[in-house]
């Protein structure tokens, strides 16, 4: 099967397919002049799903099944109706939060015994379900409902939201949920039960007796170890955070060099001790460090990081890599990732040296490997 | 009976013809029309029904206050108009 590499921008979707010379080439492109928020191409080879933001005319989910020949709008996330006596606000901004889907944040796949089931993660946080490869939705009232829930307030965004959702390998019933801002909520039963999960994560943007909050946490990105799942990476607003029990608990790593701070992590599906990340200057400057535009990868668990330069801009360069625009294709070992000023690498197998494929597209939000 | 008219640009997405039809308030006429158009609801209308936050409707020149209910009584030969807000997007 032809490799693909999926880049969902603010202005369409865009599909770069690996030639057998070695060679990344554009292919078919898509709802040009639309954002895609998210994009998630299905095991099956075929079904590919995106979600857009149409702005004034809401959010909705296109499907392919033919792998980004054709497009179809099916159903998207809608929330139930909101009780007139609902108290429901943002605790950080005293507003109301809105029983409307305001974005499509994330698609991810429910795992290999369910190849149709897909977790969708929205704005201002519903977490929503299906399980005919988005056709139909339905909120996840267990986590909706959770008293924790109304202690979510929004960050960057100005509304709560979930941006990952994780399923373990072993246990499609097993989920690891991140919010921001709202910590990691995890369940062990598909989402009938929940329970926060952020525990020892740091909020520096809190008083310090309110730092270790679980409920206010801001993890940016969540992943985890395929073949060792105990194993979950979070880059996280304050810095990067490693669970080796699965996302119960988590140990802040320290001395990260060029900077802690930024959007995605991806992991190195055999090897829990692999990861990238892409720095940034914290917090709200989100720029390279010294515009000098590096890749982080640690090979020992975050003992240590080196900074992955071949193939990049060797001179400044501004780019910021959003938190869903660093993917990892587990079967090459291949990093992509693409900025918000258009540009996109891809790295060769090892995850060391990287190709541009484009310095020219609209800023990024997404990519995935299929 | 109502004329209704859309917006251009979201034909790009939906289809959304003009429609005369018969109703005495904002809010039937929008529910004849959807019942007609089904996938046109949802682009004009957010989850709980309301006029989505970039979206104006003017009935006969005028813009709407209601967005929730729609409660504005139409004339026998009232003029609809669902347009784009100057904001958002």
């Amino acid at each position: 099967m032809t490799q693909r590499l999926w880049v969902g921008t603010r202005k369409g979707l865009f599909r770069f397919d690996l030639a057998d010379s070695g060679a990344w080439n554009l292919g078919r492109k898509a709802f040009v002049g639309d954002p895609v928020t998210a994009v998630l191409p299905l095991a099956d080879g075929r079904t590919v799903l995106a979600g857009l933001d149409h702005g004034h005319f809401g959010c909705k989910i296109q499907r392919s099944e033919d792998g980004g020949d054709s497009w179809a709008e099916v159903g998207v996330p809608v929330y139930p109706k909101k009780p007139e006596s609902s108290e429901d606000f943002d605790p950080g901004r005293g507003r109301p939060i809105p029983w409307s889907t305001k974005l499509i944040w994330s698609l991810d796949g429910g795992g290999g015994d369910h190849p149709r089931r897909v977790w969708c993660g929205t704005i201002p946080g519903g977490l929503f379900k299906s399980e005919d490869a988005g056709s139909t939705w339905e909120l996840v009232e267990s986590l909706w409902n959770n008293p924790g829930r109304k202690k979510w307030f929004g960050g960057g965004m100005d509304l709560p939201g979930i941006h990952s959702v994780l399923v373990d390998p072993r246990d499609s019933d097993v989920l690891l949920v991140g919010v921001s801002c709202g910590g990691v909520w995890r369940s062990e039963d598909s989402g009938a039960s929940w329970a926060q999960s952020a525990h020892g994560m740091r909020a520096d943007y809190l008083p310090k007796e309110q730092a270790f909050e679980p409920d206010s946490q801001d993890p940016h990105r969540l992943a985890q170890c395929r073949d060792h799942p105990d194993r979950v990476w979070t880059q996280h607003h304050n810095g990067i955070f490693r669970s080796d029990d699965s996302g119960r608990n988590w140990l802040a790593i320290e001395d990260v060099s060029p900077s802690d701070f930024g959007f995605g992590v991806v992991c190195h599906p055999r090897n829990p001790d692999t990861a990238w990340f892409v720095p940034a200057v914290k917090d709200e400057i989100r720029v390279p460090v010294d515009g000098r535009f590096v890749v982080t990868k640690t090979e020992d668990g975050g003992k240590s990081f080196r900074s992955l330069t071949q193939g990049l801009p060797s001179g400044e360069a501004w780019d910021l890599v959003f938190r869903h625009a660093l993917a990892l294709d587990e079967d090459s070992i291949r990093i992509g990732l693409g900025s918000t000023t258009g540009s996109l690498w891809v790295s060769g197998e090892s995850g060391e040296s990287f190709e541009q494929l484009s310095a020219h597209l609209p800023p990024i939000y997404v990519i995935r490997f299929s | 009976m109502a004329r209704i008219e859309f917006t251009t640009n979201i034909q790009r997405h939906v289809e959304c013809p003009v429609e005369i039809l018969l109703a005495s308030t904002l809010d039937e006429l929008l529910t004849a029309y959807f019942a007609r158009h089904p996938r046109a609801r949802s682009y004009v209308l957010d989850d709980q029904g309301a006029l989505r936050h970039h979206m104006v409707i003017f009935v006969d020149g005028s813009m709407i206050d209601d967005r929730v209910h729609f409660s504005e009584a139409l004339m026998a030969e009232s003029e609809v108009h669902v347009f784009q807000a100057l904001s958002g997007g």
